[in-house]
């Protein structure tokens, strides 16, 4: 019996696991393999694709989901939902637009009031959840509710149109327009700014996470919240602070919008919440919380920006498109939990 | 059991989508060639072109089939390779624009419903000397984002048609059904409708949910008991509409006139349960913008001299919809 004892046995959780087994276990690489075999494939299907210009367009494509899905997948890893993010991103741009417009002023207020609109709705998001403990899919669902009717009402009203009017000749267009909404040529790429503003975010969220004491916070209150508030983690205030990410990417994004299209459609980003939702979890984000990379979100982004424009290149009956994208995003999840099952059992 | 195979997963996630594919096709209860147009002629023996056809049609909408049928039998007759694509979201719409410049296309059409939206990637298309014909909404703003000319009715002028029939009715509170809020052309008609008719009211409802259409009419005219009539800005929606008149047995009190035309609209006109529709002829869109393009390949022609060509509106009623029932039974009217 004492031999047993004797023996040195290491804890698992402590043990040490080879490279492979840490690379295999990182909540991204299933998203990454499954964006591999969508690049090669498409690579085959259309030669467009390989091209500078083309690629660029997938890119920006990307991009327009990929700001949003960062803020969505630390979100995620809360532990919460925001099924409001797609239309706070054009109640930002709406704010920008039409505040500046009506009383004719440079259009950096309306940018800055817009940026103080969007953290806000942020806040209330998660102020109420805090408040009232509801999930926050209602919470969010009657916010996404309540944002889409002033949206079109607010529009109408001020504007009398239900898109606002251009403010392509205001005060401050060019240089916000070169901010949000520029374009330059690296490597015979003509990328848009939107798609450096996101490798940005996907930076700072990685860092953020990784790196500092708020990602170990925003990892233990979606893994456990209570558990959490026991171990002294500030709930409330990382929760809220999510939320508000989601606000200040859905500024960025409503801003690049904006700027971009000089004029906004109230009834715009309706039904994109989901996209967003859906790019998170192909990167590895568990719906229930706790685990998840911001990095992932943004594979995950590439692979449905990837599927959307590839479809168009390779020239496919856009009959089957969202077929053939459901079946996309259905195979690189399961190529994702296969990777992730595996790395596991070792 | 708990385990669940992936390997069976994956193959299920292939072999049922692949299943439900060859049942579609070989299972439907229509005849399968009773669909293909009988082109006659024979195919312009011009070197092919690509044109990309990029429209704002929301999945599932009729009009749009109609554009495209017109654009197909164009192509088909022009030796055109024909790349249809759609987003009803401006952004993505322009993306779209984007992707057709990336494949060098031959020739672009395109719905400028958003064209704040669209107008940076239209300037490269035009940058990158690939002609552009716009189509469907959007005719005051075509030449001022590159296109050569436009293929469209003019939607506040259909409106007034609908107006002035509806006032020569006698009409004094008609209801204008949008059943997309948002939507600019839809605004314009009703607009038009009331630059006639006064006393007009607008009801915005759910197209997407046809219950929800159905259900807010009913409401509506539950609500308002001085309503004369009520206009459908889209077949189905005028269909629905019909049924929600017709169940609360106010055929008598309440008109229905209607935007647009399909086979069923064709034959309640004929009926008499509808007044009359404006239509626009999506066909005439289609084909128009893609035999533009094809002229302007052929021989530099450039069709409408910098205007807008109309084609549209014109009106149906019980008077001409007998002829174009079986037109619109084809799904060309």
């Amino acid at each position: 019996m004492a031999i047993l004892v004797d023996v040195p046995t290491l804890d698992e959780r402590v043990g040490r696991r080879s490279v492979a087994q840490n690379l295999l276990g990182r909540p991204e690489v299933g998203a990454l393999v499954g964006a591999i075999v969508l690049f090669v494939f498409f690579s085959a299907a259309a030669p467009v694709f390989l091209q500078p210009n083309s690629f660029a367009t997938v890119l920006y494509g990307s991009s327009t989901f990929g700001i949003m899905a960062v803020a969505v997948s630390l979100l995620m890893i809360g532990g919460e939902f925001d099924l409001s993010a797609g239309v706070a991103v054009i109640s930002s741009a709406l704010t920008a637009s039409l505040f500046s417009w009506y009383f004719s002023m440079n259009l950096w207020v309306g940018v800055g009031l817009a940026l103080i609109v969007s953290l806000l709705i942020g806040f209330v998001n998660g102020w109420i959840l805090m408040k009232t403990k509801l999930p926050s899919f209602i919470v969010t669902l009657a916010t996404f509710l309540m944002l889409t009717g002033l949206n079109l009402a607010l529009t109408r009203l001020i504007g009398g149109s239900v898109a606002t009017p251009s403010i392509a000749s205001m005060d401050g267009f060019q240089s916000a327009r070169a901010v949000f909404a520029n374009s330059f040529t690296i490597g015979g790429m003509d990328l848009k700014s939107p798609i450096l503003i996101w490798i940005v975010l996907v930076v700072i969220a990685s860092w953020l996470l990784l790196r500092t004491k708020i990602g170990n916070w925003i990892f233990a209150v979606g893994g456990d919240e209570n558990a959490a508030r026991a171990v002294g983690v500030p709930v409330r205030a990382t929760k809220i602070g999510l939320f508000m990410g989601v606000g200040f990417c859905g500024w960025v994004l409503g801003m690049h919008n904006l700027f971009a299209f000089d004029s906004v459609q109230s009834g715009e980003g309706i039904g994109n919440e989901f996209l967003y939702i859906i790019a998170a979890v192909i990167g590895g984000c568990l719906l229930t919380g706790g685990y998840g990379s911001a990095i992932g979100g943004a594979i995950g982004a590439f692979i449905f920006g990837m599927a959307n424009k590839g479809i168009v290149y390779a020239e496919w009956n856009p009959d089957w498109f969202k077929f053939f994208l459901g079946l996309m995003l259905l195979l690189a999840t399961i190529v994702n939990l296969i990777v992730k099952r595996r790395a596991e059992l070792k | 059991m708990k385990k669940f195979s992936w390997q069976a997963g994956v193959l299920t996630a292939i072999v049922i989508p692949t299943l439900a594919l060859s049942a579609c096709t070989s299972q439907g209860g229509r005849d399968p060639d009773a669909g293909k147009a009988e082109l006659g002629g024979k195919v312009a023996d011009t070197p092919e072109i690509k044109v990309a056809m990029i429209t704002h049609a929301g999945p599932g909408d009729t009009f749009w089939d109609i554009v495209r049928k017109g654009a197909e039998e164009a192509a088909a007759k022009d030796n055109v390779d024909l790349l249809y694509t759609s987003d009803p979201e401006g952004g993505r719409q322009a993306q779209l624009v984007q992707q057709a410049v990336d494949q060098g296309v031959d020739g672009i059409v395109v719905t400028l419903a958003k064209p704040d939206a669209l107008k940076d990637a239209l300037k490269k298309a035009s940058d990158a000397g690939i002609p552009i014909v716009s189509i469907n909404s959007g005719a005051d703003v075509s030449a001022e984002v590159g296109a050569f000319t436009h293929f469209g009715s003019d939607e506040a002028l259909a409106g007034a048609a609908v107006g002035a029939e509806l006032a020569a009715d006698g009409s004094t509170h008609p209801i204008c059904v949008i059943h997309e809020q948002g939507n600019v052309a839809l605004e314009a008609r009703c607009e038009g409708v009331k630059s006639k008719v006064p006393g007009s009211e607008i009801v915005y409802v759910t197209g997407t949910d046809m219950t929800q259409v159905s259900s807010t009419v009913t409401a509506k005219l539950q609500a308002a008991s001085d309503v004369d009539a009520i206009i459908g800005l889209g077949a189905p929606f005028t269909q629905t509409i019909l049924k929600a008149v017709e169940a609360l047995d106010l055929q008598d009190e309440v008109k229905v006139a209607s935007f647009d035309l399909n086979g069923e609209l064709a034959q309640n006109i004929i009926d008499g349960k509808v007044q009359f529709t404006v239509d626009q002829q999506p066909w005439l869109q289609g084909y128009g913008s893609v035999d533009a393009l094809w002229e302007a390949s052929r021989g530099g022609f450039q069709i409408g001299g910098g205007q807008p060509v109309l084609t549209g509106p014109a009106i149906v009623d019980e008077s001409n919809a007998e002829s174009v029932l079986q037109f619109a039974k084809d799904g060309i009217r």
